[in-house]
């Protein structure tokens, strides 16, 4: 009597849970937990065998080792930096060598790129072809090659320092890189840069101002004379009354290599040429695309209007190109920034070159590779958010 | 009258008009011609005229203002092989013509059946074999001495046979409509192509081995191959994606009106769609991949990379760089050049057959 | 997050416990010895055309699987960069590493390392082109400086700078390819520094005229040589370490390859002992009582070794100096094997 009063809620709780499991929705949970559970025990076993591992064998972790003194030198910073420092700056002064190398490349990419895609499609063949065989070529040859070849073109074809090539006064092409006379620093040319920031801002003012009077009233005024004028008197007054300082800081050799002027080394400069190059191939596809992109129609239109082909290109092809283009030319930008990091393969001092001595000099292999990957998905985060600033910015202004 | 000019005639006098069409196109073929006329025949005396073809040392090579071919010579089969033992250099070109002609036929639409899935892993075995050795009197080879030509194609087609079903899975998971696997799938994607491939090679070089329990040792070459696998999935997956979100909506439709299951559809009416029209990207993430193998030299292993720079060392021959990187960019520049052509056909097939 | 400590501490303590012994027990029952050297470095470790390695370090790891396993040739060689080498050892990969590697303290402690008897004592020098009129480190002020990444020789060159209060630019290289090319070739840079020893042996094998180029007086640092491996594993390193010093003892008492056999009969009780006539130092090691004759018959004493692969009749010429018999002005001293 009692029997089957007990087994039935029994019966119920598997038929339930069998009603349960069948259930779509309850199913998909269980098995997004089941994967979601695999994967971070097994994460949590690699991780326990590698704490196991460092520890039995009395390998120290941990981020201490970044306030330790590095004790080692680093070729060119943008800092000041000795061997007296701490491994965190040293680390520092090669995140901003990836940056400065990156941010020049980026510069010089963009208007080659953008040079070659248009060549491409220029009506002078020859100049299409040229371009064609450019991009072809480089951009299906490894970067590491490239920057190998360019790394020996410059140390082994250039002279060394006492034989240097002196094309122009105070310049020298030697293996040890290019040196140029640089200004000898003086008060006025702070002022003069004061000068120029004001005179950008008020530029900046003027051309906002003339446009809202184009959509007001349809007339276009020209600004160009005025926008000159703010941005080159007061910085050429400044440095004339503060005493026109034009004293040269001349390079000249002494001892081993040359003293005084600014130097580019033969690293960054292989590193820069190569990247450059490289990457320009990619940059000119994509201006080349958005360009084709662009239908027929608008360029005829243009035409029609009486447009100049380069004024067409100005006015009414690259405006809607641009929108095209700019979210694969931001990825590109990320992908110079992770490729420079092939720099330490000729010894330019970027981040991952620096890092390396540091997992070598510590033996803290785990903590430098993540910070290598901090730095870069930091970098590679902030250029995906500034991509969608710029494409909502871009969205707001078609109609 | 141009009518009755035969077409390649007339191309040329196309050519030749564009040249000069406007004033600014005929200043820019003068410029052109210019630097022609002052690069060309000093490149050509270097490349053709001036070089050492043939020489038994280098002596004769240094006295000359050409190239020296002639160390090319002596070093190509360092170069293509590495340090592989010269006398069983036939296995790793045996190797070499498995993986071409593997590629070649997958290239082939009319082999895309079912069997080439089963043609891709018997094919790597063989190769993976004839390289190792070990038996039937092939000396045993270990993948320390692997080197050249055979381990950057074995890097960036093995590591794409792997790199590929598990790209499948990533893209599949990321629009999948189960929030803890897309945001799994999310998170490694993301991650993965945040960073450069060198430090992911770091990884896989240096810190995996302290991730492997006590005893157990991944050898150097495979631990390359994971790094490369696991890097390259995460763009093959991105490609994926964007071939899933272009098949149009009521496909998915289809597939839910006929009962058949998430897996099921998938495999038969979906990803056929998703694959077809993603070949064009897929082959471009792979010349990034053959480009990109050329890293392994970084973390020490010989590739053919790495091999013309230990070609380098030798102090017979000393400093005749120039002629190394020329000729292996040229294989690379061979290899790279044919994938993309080929993937620009496919998408050329595709454009016109969407336009029927 | 309790199950994920848990397996933390099981798999720790499974690890601690597993060590004792195990390199020794691996190595026995594998048959063979995996030992860690260089991409190539003459006189130290270097294959030859026929890929059949040789060199001090080299036949270090010889002598030890004479010692271990009976046979000398039982050794598989795994080149490593200065890069990857500990943990290529850290990960056993390799059961030793014998790779021009600097004992240091750091490397001792928390690199998780442990080194072997002492068998070359090098320093860091400079080496610079003779038609630089240079004759000392001093002189080298502002110079462009290159060095291998990875290696002591970063550390040293900066110290040494840094105390004589000058400025110098380094060009720091991993590729020991590229880093040769840099120094032999382009003249990239004015000063190679490294190990002594090793500029020595750059030197004969890649200048074309070995007089064009100078290494100068000054050592910059004390840079003893040993072979390395995984802190924990008690008896490995003591085999390890002894047997460098039998080598070392055998040249001592005037054991030799040739006359290994002969000196059996000898009366001397050392040289009885260390040859397993008298038994008892063998088991304490847990080898075999032959250990030390095998390794001695495999590769010689540790003057012979010497001279083979480095000495004044090679290549690279190096005199014994610091690396002399300590009764005979150097450094080279075993403790007593009793």
């Amino acid at each position: 009597m009692s029997h089957p009063a007990e087994n039935k809620p029994a019966a119920g709780l598997f038929e339930s849970l069998a009603a349960l499991l069948r259930d779509r929705t309850v199913r998909r949970w269980v098995f997004q937990l089941a994967v979601t559970l695999s994967l971070v025990s097994f994460i949590g076993l690699l991780v326990a065998i590698a704490a196991g591992n460092l520890a039995r064998q009395g390998i120290a972790t941990g981020y201490g080792f970044l306030t330790g003194e590095a004790r080692f030198e680093i070729s060119e910073s943008v800092i000041a930096y000795s061997a007296a420092n701490s491994y965190g700056r040293a680390l520092l002064v090669g995140f901003l060598n990836t940056l400065k190398v990156s941010l020049v490349a980026i510069v010089l990419a963009t208007v080659i790129g953008t040079a070659v895609g248009i060549a491409r499609l220029s009506s002078n063949r020859l100049l299409a072809g040229v371009a064609g065989a450019y991009v072809e070529g480089l951009r299906n040859i490894p970067l590491l090659l490239q920057l190998s070849f360019w790394y020996g073109l410059l140390t082994v074809t250039l002279p060394v320092p006492r034989a240097a090539l002196n094309p122009v006064e105070g310049v020298y092409l030697s293996n040890r890189g290019v040196v140029l006379p640089m200004l000898e620093p003086h008060a006025a040319f702070g002022y003069a840069g004061i000068c120029l920031a004001f005179g950008a801002a008020i530029a900046v003012l003027l051309n906002r101002l003339a446009a809202r009077r184009q959509e007001r009233t349809g007339r276009r005024t020209v600004i160009a004379p005025a926008v000159l004028f703010v941005l080159f008197v007061p910085v050429l007054a400044a440095w004339y009354f503060g005493g026109a300082p034009a004293a040269l800081d001349m390079p000249r050799l002494q001892g081993f290599n040359f003293v005084g002027g600014v130097r580019l080394s033969p690293e960054f400069a292989a590193l820069l040429f190569g990247l450059t190059a490289y990457s320009a191939t990619f940059i000119a596809e994509t201006v080349r695309g958005g360009i084709e992109a662009v239908s027929a129609g608008q360029s005829e239109a243009g035409r029609s209007l009486g447009l100049r082909p380069g004024l067409v290109m100005r006015l009414i092809i690259l405006p809607q190109a641009i929108r095209m283009i700019i979210p694969p030319i931001t990825s590109q930008y990320l992908n110079m920034t992770k490729n420079s990091s092939l720099g330490v393969a000729i010894a330019y001092p970027d981040l991952v070159a620096v890092g390396n001595v540091t997992m070598n000099q510590t033996g803290q292999a785990i903590e430098v590779v993540s910070i290598f990957m901090i730095v870069y998905l930091t970098i590679s985060l902030a250029i995906s958010g500034f991509m969608n600033w710029y494409n909502h910015r871009m969205a707001l202004v078609t109609r | 009258m141009t009518g009755m000019l035969r077409p390649s005639r007339r191309r040329s006098a196309d050519f030749l008009r564009s040249l000069f069409s406007t004033w600014y196109n005929a200043l820019i073929t003068l410029a052109l011609l210019f630097v022609a006329f002052k690069a060309v025949p000093p490149l050509a005396n270097w490349l053709v005229f001036d070089a050492v073809w043939s020489s038994p040392s280098a002596d004769a090579c240094r006295l000359a203002a050409g190239a020296c071919w002639a160390f090319i010579r002596e070093k190509a089969r360092f170069i293509l092989f590495g340090l592989y033992p010269y006398g069983e250099q036939w296995r790793p070109l045996l190797a070499v013509l498995l993986l071409v002609g593997l590629v070649l036929v997958s290239a082939n639409k009319r082999c895309w059946t079912p069997w080439l899935l089963a043609v891709w892993p018997a094919v790597i075995a063989a190769v993976l074999v004839v390289m190792a050795g070990g038996f039937a009197g092939m000396a045993a080879v270990p993948t320390a001495q692997w080197g050249g030509l055979p381990l950057t194609l074995l890097l960036a087609v093995v590591g794409s046979a792997f790199a590929f079903p598990l790209g499948i899975l990533l893209a599949l998971g990321r629009t999948s409509g189960m929030p803890l696997i897309r945001s799994v799938c999310v998170g490694y994607i993301e991650f993965v192509r945040g960073v450069p491939l060198i430090t992911v090679l770091f990884m896989a070089s240096v810190m995996l081995p302290l991730f492997m329990p006590a005893g157990v040792e991944i050898d150097a070459v495979l631990r390359a191959l994971v790094g490369m696998t696991l890097f390259v999935a995460a763009y093959f997956a991105e490609v994926i994606r964007g071939g899933l979100l272009a098949v149009p909506k009521g496909q998915f439709e289809a597939v839910h009106a006929l009962g058949l299951g998430y897996w099921a559809g998938m495999r038969l009416v979906v990803l056929p769609q998703v694959l077809r029209i993603s070949v064009p990207p897929l082959t471009n993430t792979l010349i990034g991949l053959i480009k990109d193998s050329s890293l392994v030299a970084i973390i020490g292993l010989v590739d053919l990379l790495g091999a013309s720079k230990r070609s380098l060392s030798d102090p017979e021959w000393l400093g005749f760089y120039r002629e190394a990187y020329v000729f292996v960019a040229l294989i690379y520049f061979a290899i790279c050049f044919s994938v993309s052509r080929y993937s620009r056909r496919v998408e050329a097939d595709l454009s016109a057959r969407q336009k029927h | 997050m309790k199950l994920f400590l848990a397996t933390l501490l099981a798999s720790t303590a499974v690890f601690s416990a597993a060590l004792a012994g195990e390199t020794l027990d691996k190595v026995k029952a594998r048959g063979s010895l995996v030992c860690g050297v260089s991409e190539g470095i003459a006189g130290f470790s270097a294959p030859d055309s026929t890929g059949t390695w040789a060199g001090m370090d080299v036949d270090f790891c010889h002598a030890l699987s004479a010692a271990i396993l009976g046979d000398a040739t039982k050794v598989t060689f795994k080149p490593l960069t200065a890069q990857n080498r500990f943990t290529a050892l850290q990960s056993g990969e390799v059961d030793i590493l014998s790779r021009v590697t600097t004992y240091t303290l750091t490397r001792d402690t928390a690199l998780g390392l442990d080194f072997g008897a002492v068998l070359f004592y090098d320093g860091q020098g400079f080496m610079v082109p003779a038609k630089l009129n240079i004759t000392s480190a001093r002189e080298l002020d502002g110079a462009t400086i290159c060095m291998q990444t990875g290696t002591t020789n970063e550390l040293n060159v900066a110290d040494f700078f840094r105390s004589i209060g000058k400025p110098f630019s380094p060009l720091a290289i991993e590729d020991v390819n590229e880093l040769n090319n840099a120094f032999f070739n382009s003249g990239r840079c004015d000063v190679y520094t490294g190990d002594t020893s090793g500029l020595a042996a750059w030197r004969s094998s890649l200048a074309q005229n070995k007089d064009d180029y100078v290494i100068l007086p000054e050592l910059i640092s004390k840079e003893p040589l040993a072979a390395a491996m995984r802190h924990g594993d008690q008896q490995f390193g003591d085999i390890v370490r002894w047997v460098g010093f039998a080598l070392i003892e055998a040249e001592e008492k005037g054991i030799t390859q040739a006359n290994a056999d002969e000196m059996k009969s000898s009366a001397d009780p050392t040289v009885q002992a260390l040859l397993g006539v008298s038994p008892g130092l063998g088991k304490a090691l847990g080898l075999d009582e032959a250990w030390a004759l095998n390794a001695i018959k495999a590769v010689g004493n540790y003057g012979e070794i010497f001279e083979r692969n480095v000495g004044a009749k090679t290549p690279l010429g190096l005199q014994r100096g610091t690396n002399a018999l300590w009764n005979k002005g150097g450094l080279i001293y075993a403790p007593p094997a009793r």
